[in-house]
């Protein structure tokens, strides 16, 4: 009963937000141009459909590329940097810089780099950069977060490094490591819808750039269509690697 | 003999001498518990008889090899991602058993706590005591000659205990380990140990040494004897004694 309500409410507060909306934009007149009714929308969105997915498709295919690169490199430092302080010190500042850089002050120069022909590249690194930092973070913690006293038992038993890494820093790290993933996975979207705004074009027309080109011609409508395209789409992967992240845990713990 | 720390010291920076001067001799077979208040010392002086740490000062002398000293915690320290069979089989496959026969093994050391059935469980699936036989299992995987248990009942209620104290007993009876046993409970070093060594508040020292006749594994109601009752009392007379209160 909670739960069918809890899944319910959601959708209650949704259709009564677009029937004001709908009812405020037919009532007060107001120009389809400085906001649209959900109806409109939704006709620019059927209409539109075929442009709209294949752009929804290009951001996203974008973004998981810059999210696998991410995490490979992200796995390959924290597994590098874990076992020694002076490493993490070393490299710590420079994560944390790349993180709270804005993406859109390095778009401009990315896009020189990935050379003025591969937009896509430009986009995929931009993203990519975003998506490190949970995942680095979130492995790095994980791979100290072993239980002291099994770190205790493996020098009884004299575990080897490699033993030591495979056999209990890694899995005790599975869950920082699978929640660094998920949140990174929004995060590339987000860089790469942002990366688009300043690099896209050609090869690089995903949704953000379908948003543009409809405000710059005042197809407010079809701009809105694009901009929930980009919501759902951000709604369905998080509810996917929610999904999948909890599968994995019941796994790794097993069913209580 | 089997280990023995003789005048041994540990200080750790900032926090000061946490035990000593302090000597243990151990013979082979023997149990012995060691009883305190808290920051004794007692774990200290258990991580060095297990060779996990070193003396500041004095000398530790274990004898007993790698693979030959097993480590019991007060909580069952298992790996939650591991089945009770994996847990169990740990010691051996980090020493290089095959993984079939360390398998076969870990599932025989299971069924001696009485855990056969539970060896795909992952421990969240497990209660506390069961948990605590798991990691019971996994200490005595390997045929240790030297069991240190570090409070293992602490976080148990009484009844899982008892029963967990009768465990250790019968599996005692037959492998023949020496037994060291870190507690604050009385009644449960006296039930468990052959000599029973009090100590004073830390930096922890011998407070009181008494030897505990009957014989081992206790007999059902040895914990209603006369024997049994006085010997409680005299030891709690030393620990209150040893915690600087006269009783």
């Amino acid at each position: 009963m909670t739960r069918a309500l809890s899944l319910l409410a959601p959708v209650v507060l949704i259709v009564l937000i677009l029937a004001v909306w709908e009812a405020a934009c037919r009532g007060l007149d107001i120009p389809a141009y400085f906001l649209p009714a959900p109806s409109a929308i939704a006709a620019a969105a059927w209409t539109n459909a075929p442009v709209l997915l294949r752009s929804a498709w290009n951001t996203l295919s974008m973004a998981l590329v810059a999210l696998v690169i991410s995490s490979a490199i992200a796995m390959t430092l924290a597994l590098v940097v874990a076992p020694s302080v002076v490493m993490e010190s070393a490299v710590r500042p420079l994560a944390v810089a790349l993180q709270v850089t804005p993406i859109v002050a390095i778009a401009p120069q990315a896009v020189i780099w990935a050379g003025l022909d591969h937009p896509e590249r430009a986009v995929v690194g931009l993203a990519a950069v975003v998506a490190f930092f949970p995942i680095f973070s979130g492995a790095l913690t994980g791979l100290r977060s072993a239980d002291p006293d099994l770190e205790r038992l493996f020098d009884l038993y004299g575990a080897s490094r490699a033993q030591r890494l495979f056999r209990l820093r890694l899995p005790s790290a599975a869950p920082f490591i699978l929640e660094g993933h998920k949140v990174a996975a929004g995060l590339a979207i987000v860089g790469a819808v942002v990366a688009e705004f300043v690099a896209g074009s050609g090869s690089a027309q995903g949704l953000a750039w379908r948003i543009l080109e409809a405000a710059n011609r005042l197809q407010i409508a079809k701009e809105f269509a694009a901009v929930v395209v980009l919501g759902v789409m951000g709604v369905g992967l998080h509810a996917l690697l929610q999904a999948g992240e909890r599968a994995i845990l019941l796994r790794w713990r097993g069913r209580r | 003999m089997i280990a023995s720390l003789e005048a041994v010291e540990v200080d750790y920076p900032g926090r000061g001498r946490a035990l000593g001067p302090f000597s243990l001799s151990l013979e082979a077979g023997e149990t012995v518990a060691l009883i305190g208040p808290s920051g004794c010392g007692k774990s200290t002086a258990l991580r060095l008889l297990a060779g996990l740490e070193s003396p500041t000062r004095g000398r530790a002398v274990l004898s007993s090899g790698k693979g030959e000293t097993s480590v019991v915690f007060q909580a069952p320290t298992l790996m939650p991602w591991a089945s009770a069979e994996e847990n169990a089989a740990l010691p051996l496959e980090l020493a290089g058993t095959p993984k079939p026969e360390a398998r076969a093994r870990a599932r025989d050391a299971l069924a001696k706590v009485r855990l056969a059935g539970a060896e795909t469980a992952k421990p969240a699936q497990l209660s506390g005591g069961m948990a605590m036989r798991v990691s019971l299992a996994r200490a005595l995987v390997t045929r240790p000659k030297l069991l240190l248990l570090d409070e293992p009942f602490a976080a148990l209620d009484e009844i899982t205990r008892r029963a967990l104290a009768d465990d250790i007993q019968a599996l005692w009876a037959e492998l023949r380990p020496a037994i060291v046993f870190v507690t604050h409970n009385v009644e449960e070093a006296v039930y468990m140990a052959g000599r029973l060594v009090v100590m004073t508040s830390g930096p922890g020292r011998i407070a009181a040494e008494t030897r505990i006749e009957g014989p081992m594994p206790r007999p059902p109601g040895f914990r209603t004897t006369a024997g049994f009752r006085e010997t409680a009392e005299k030891v709690s007379h030393d620990l209150a004694l040893a915690m600087g209160q006269a009783a």
